[in-house]
């Protein structure tokens, strides 16, 4: 016998494949533009912001196919929280590229003038926060709740980076006030850096409502930093 | 969602239809295209069933229908008087809401339109049914009982059945009105899976009463609705998508969330 309704399935496969694919565009642009601002690789900085257009359109494209999916097919019950949980991780990638632009921005506002000090935990920062991206996929294709609260719980170590940077470059300005607009240009990395895992834990949020239907803040996933303490 | 290059098979062009002095259908100007699934939808008495059965000259059965306007199948006018109205509904079959097997085999069911045709090779005409049960989805559940009688299969078996029997004389275009509304939800998403999958050899139009049903299995939907003079006339025309998104007409958007009809 053949599937009751395949064409279906195959209308719901192609917009959780686009959604990953928008995910591996976003990684990829977070990586270039660490690499951008490691280099000082203007031309790399410039293409990443162009290259910010293609993740808007897939965006706008999934959003689409995701509104008529549900016009047409009805989707109920587990097809339908995937379908609104879709509706709710695409403008978190998309704004996650966005900051991947704008630390390109910053890599060609700092131009050649040599950094305030090597980076050290920005690249950290970003490494994590990749690999959150990366796992909150595989959370995301599998419908995997004990994965994604494990990534939630990562935003810890991007929070903490986040933290102890801030207090450096503060150190820094206080020292010298002449640091202030480089030692602005990092903490708005950082800033940005801190961002893309906060979205990350939101998507992780939107698997967990994937699988158990439950909409809600995941303890310390409040986002909000801690800096004024 | 549509992506090939459309062709035009069917257009008909301000087409009116009367049963005496009653007006059924007025002006109908609409387009079907090649290997695409268009949904007639619209409350009871708008006349597309009407609409439905002028594409291939069924209305002629019905005494004192008249027909104003013109159907063009492939660009020819089908009312025109060279026209052979019998090789046009070889063309353009049809199945209809109630599953209406002949009280004979399925075997026989299927390859009762190529006999008529003239085909007597009995490995021609079992090649023609196999094949006809297959695209019909239908073969497996039934390729061990072929000499059984078509009426004791179960309804969505039976509409299965009555697909084979269009299918096997190789129309160009199907008609289907209400085929599912006899059968149950499961029996339903079968039909509607199979005329998704029948549209990449046939031109489907399809009349239902269940606008979600047009939303599932159409590429195209037109809108129909009675005017003041109890006409039926066309209020849109549109890709499902848009239709079902975004309708141009404030009728067709109350008509599609249940505002009225």
């Amino acid at each position: 016998m053949t599937p009751t309704r395949a064409e279906f399935e195959n209308e719901l496969n192609a917009i959780r494949s686009n959604v990953t694919r928008m995910a591996l565009l976003v990684n990829t642009a977070i990586k270039k533009a660490m690499q951008a601002l490691e280099t000082r690789d203007e031309n790399l900085a410039r293409q990443i912001i162009a290259d910010d257009r293609h993740i808007n359109d897939l965006r706008f494209q999934i959003e689409a196919d995701a509104l008529a999916t549900i016009a047409r097919q009805q989707p109920v019950a587990g097809d339908l929280r995937l379908i609104i949980a879709v509706m709710t991780i695409v403008p978190e990638l998309e704004r996650m590229a966005d900051h991947a632009a704008g630390i390109a921005k910053i890599a060609i506002e700092m131009g050649k003038e040599p950094p305030l000090k090597p980076l050290i935990d920005l690249p950290r920062m970003a490494a994590i926060a990749q690999e959150m991206l990366t796992d909150s996929m595989r959370a995301f294709n599998a419908v995997d709740t004990a994965a994604a609260k494990h990534i939630i719980a990562r935003d810890d170590e991007v929070d903490a980076l986040y933290e102890q940077v801030f207090r450096e470059l503060v150190s820094f300005m206080i020292e010298d006030p002449h640091t202030v607009t480089r030692a602005m240009y990092l903490l708005f990395i950082g800033h940005n850096l801190e961002r893309i895992a906060d979205r990350v834990t939101n998507i992780c949020e939107r698997v967990v409502f994937l699988a158990e239907g439950k909409i809600e803040e995941t303890p310390g996933n409040d986002s909000a930093i801690s800096l004024a303490d | 969602m549509q992506t090939q290059t459309l062709t035009r098979k069917i257009e008909t062009e301000n087409l009116s239809v009367f049963y005496g002095s009653f007006k059924a259908i007025s002006d109908v100007s609409v387009e079907i295209y090649e290997n695409n699934v268009t949904a007639l939808i619209g409350p009871s008495g708008c006349g597309k069933s009407t609409f439905l059965r002028s594409l291939n000259r069924l209305n002629d059965l019905v005494p004192k229908t008249a027909v104003a306007g013109k159907v063009l199948l492939d660009d020819t006018d089908i009312y025109a008087p060279s026209q052979d109205v019998v090789d046009i509904r070889r063309r353009v079959g049809i199945v209809f809401q109630r599953p209406n097997p002949f009280p004979m085999s399925i075997f026989d069911n299927v390859a009762y339109g190529p006999r008529l045709y003239g085909i007597k090779k009995k490995s021609v005409l079992a090649e023609i049914v196999e094949e006809s049960l297959r695209g019909a989805a239908l073969w497996d559940e039934v390729k061990d009982k072929l000499d059984k009688s078509g009426l004791a299969l179960s309804g969505g078996q039976q509409q299965r059945l009555c697909i084979a029997r269009t299918i096997a004389i190789e129309p160009e275009v199907i008609l289907m009105d209400e085929p599912a509304s006899a059968l149950d939800p499961i029996a339903t998403l079968r039909i509607e899976e199979l005329i998704r999958k029948l549209r990449e050899r046939f031109t489907i139009v399809i009349v239902t009463h269940n606008m979600q049903q047009a939303a599932r299995v159409s590429d195209y939907t037109a809108f129909f609705n009675m005017g003041d003079d109890r006409a039926g006339y066309l209020v849109e025309f549109d890709e499902t998508d848009r239709i079902f998104t975004n309708p141009q007409q404030k009728l067709t958007e109350e008509y599609i969330t249940g505002r009225f009809g």
